[in-house]
């Protein structure tokens, strides 16, 4: 296991092994995705209660999933990054948080067209969906303080005990919030789908967000190689100058 | 045709699924292109200062093929 | 220990000379909460209803706002790098700072919360657990705080940029801070908000100066 780790430290090589990576996640994407669209669109049925908004699920569960699942694996790449200085560690958590927040964003606008026909309001500040609003601050804030500095190894190194800081904290806001919500919750209980999911509607589900995953892992190896090209360039650009 | 008009209309609630997957698909895909773009932009740059570079270790040494 | 106060004392000397950090941090925090009967109107009930969390989120924007110098003034003129290479243990040197921080931030803003209170109507019941959820907090909020101003070292828009990493941090506390205030103006106990806020405390104690270390550390390689 350690062999393949230390194996893909070197840049040169990842660049070489994501660029054949990547047409398979690519077209697992394409496949999966279109499968799960169609079972989720056409061959699944209406929801008992909810009629056909039901189907909004198979888009904002998988972004919600993938929300969370980016930021558990930034972690572990920064916690990778600063422990073992793996090279490519902080490329991976930088290329990956503006996938993550852009799914998180998905899971609270598709969540707020869901909550309107369901729940009858757009916002709601129930526990899952006011988390998530934190977990998008996070995010923005990872993304904003790569930025900040003029250095951008200082920027990675920065972003990435952050993250670490907001993974401590995120079981920490989301028993917080959950707290909060129980003491201010309105009457009714919120239910999703139904106590157990029926399997027309388990496969669009499972499916899209198998592609949601690939989708992930595809942009983020374009923006990865990216990355190692970009570092690439400006090492060329210092030697120009100082010759 | 009436059945088709009727599944657009998702029961009433066209509006939210629509925009949902609509949001979602123009939002994915936006994501894809910028990056695939930023890559594309990264290479071309590369390849004016080191033309066929990307094989080559900092150092110099040539990547074996594996 | 030797080494935590001598550090805790030049900063209070500091904080001292300067003078005005903690009453700006108390200024601020009156003006901010003042802020809020001109915006929802001076009806009482509605003032009594919502103060304890105008406090509590004015409290915190307070704390953060002095946060930016905790070792921004040190970091510019070199000193913070001096202490990194000094025998005194970096993770207690910032704790130090830490400390010395809450004194100047935290303590004022305990102290002048109940006037707040009365400026807001809080009902009496209120006060008492108002101070003790300040005090369990504050300190709290200066420890999290200041993994965050050490993180901004040497950042081009520190201060705005401290706010976005920080505040998302700080609604556990924020949470428990209020919900401990009202559970007592309701009538009902506060012991397991105040445990609670009392685990974080316990937890961040250790977590935040060895995070904020690191991040020290990074600022000056």
């Amino acid at each position: 296991m350690s062999m393949i780790f230390h194996r893909f430290a070197n840049p040169t090589r990842f660049l070489r092994l994501a660029a054949v990576v990547q047409p398979w996640m690519a077209g697992l994407t394409i496949v999966l995705g279109g499968v799960g669209l169609y079972l989720g669109l056409l061959g699944s049925p209406a929801d008992y209660q909810q009629g056909e908004s039901v189907r909004i699920m198979y888009v904002h569960v998988p972004a919600a999933w993938m929300a969370m699942f980016v930021y558990t694996g930034m972690a572990v790449s920064a916690a990778v990054g600063l422990i073992w200085k793996h090279p490519l560690a902080d490329l991976i958590a930088k290329s990956s948080a503006p996938i993550g927040a852009c799914f998180t964003f998905l899971a609270l606008f598709t969540g707020a067209l869901w909550g309107k026909p369901m729940w009858g309001a757009w916002w709601v500040w129930d526990a899952r969906l006011t988390s998530m609003l934190v977990l998008f601050f996070l995010y923005l804030g990872y993304m904003a303080l790569i930025e900040a500095f003029d250095d951008p190894s200082r920027g990675i190194k920065a972003s990435s005990i952050l993250v670490l800081v907001g993974v401590v904290n995120i079981p920490i806001i989301k028993f917080s919030v959950d707290w909060w919500n129980t003491l201010h919750q309105p009457a009714s209980v919120l239910k999703m789908g139904g106590p157990s999911i029926d399997p027309s509607m388990l496969w669009p589900l499972l499916l899209m967000a198998v592609a949601f995953t690939t989708y992930y892992f595809w942009v983020l190896l374009v923006r990865v190689r990216a990355e190692i090209i970009a570092n690439r360039v400006r090492v060329l650009r210092l030697k120009q100058v100082h010759g | 045709m009436a059945a088709l008009t009727e599944y657009f209309t998702m029961g009433g609630y066209a509006g939210y699924v629509w925009a949902s997957y609509g949001v979602t698909a123009i939002l994915l895909l936006g994501m894809l292109i910028a990056s695939q773009r930023l890559l594309r932009r990264n290479q071309a740059v590369h390849e004016l200062l080191a033309p066929a570079d990307l094989d080559k270790n900092k150092d110099g040494t040539v990547e074996e093929k594996t | 220990m030797n080494g935590f106060l001598l550090i805790l004392r030049r900063d209070l000397r500091l904080a001292q000379r300067q003078g005005m950090d903690s009453i700006m941090a108390v200024m601020f925090f009156v003006i901010a909460v003042v802020l809020f009967p001109f915006g929802v109107g001076p009806e009482p009930n509605i003032l009594a209803r919502i103060a304890a969390g105008v406090i509590w989120v004015s409290a915190l924007m307070s704390s953060m706002l002095s946060l930016e110098r905790l070792f921004q003034t040190d970091f510019e003129d070199g000193s913070l790098e001096l202490l990194t290479l000094s025998p005194i243990t970096l993770e207690i040197a910032v704790l130090a700072k830490i400390v010395g921080h809450w004194l100047t931030t935290g303590l004022p803003l305990i102290i002048a919360a109940p006037l707040l209170g009365v400026l807001l109507n809080m009902p009496l019941d209120g006060f008492p657990m108002l101070i003790a959820a300040l005090a369990l907090g504050t300190p709290s909020l200066s420890l999290i705080g200041a993994v965050g101003a050490a993180l901004i070292l040497g950042s081009r828009r520190g201060g705005v940029l401290l706010s976005l990493l920080i505040l998302p941090l700080y609604i556990p506390v924020l949470i428990f801070g209020v919900s401990a205030v009202d559970a007592v103006i309701g009538g009902f106990d506060a012991k397991p908000q105040l445990l609670i806020m009392g685990g974080f405390l316990l937890a961040a104690l250790p977590l935040c100066p060895w995070a904020a270390s690191a991040a020290v550390r990074q600022a000056v390689e």
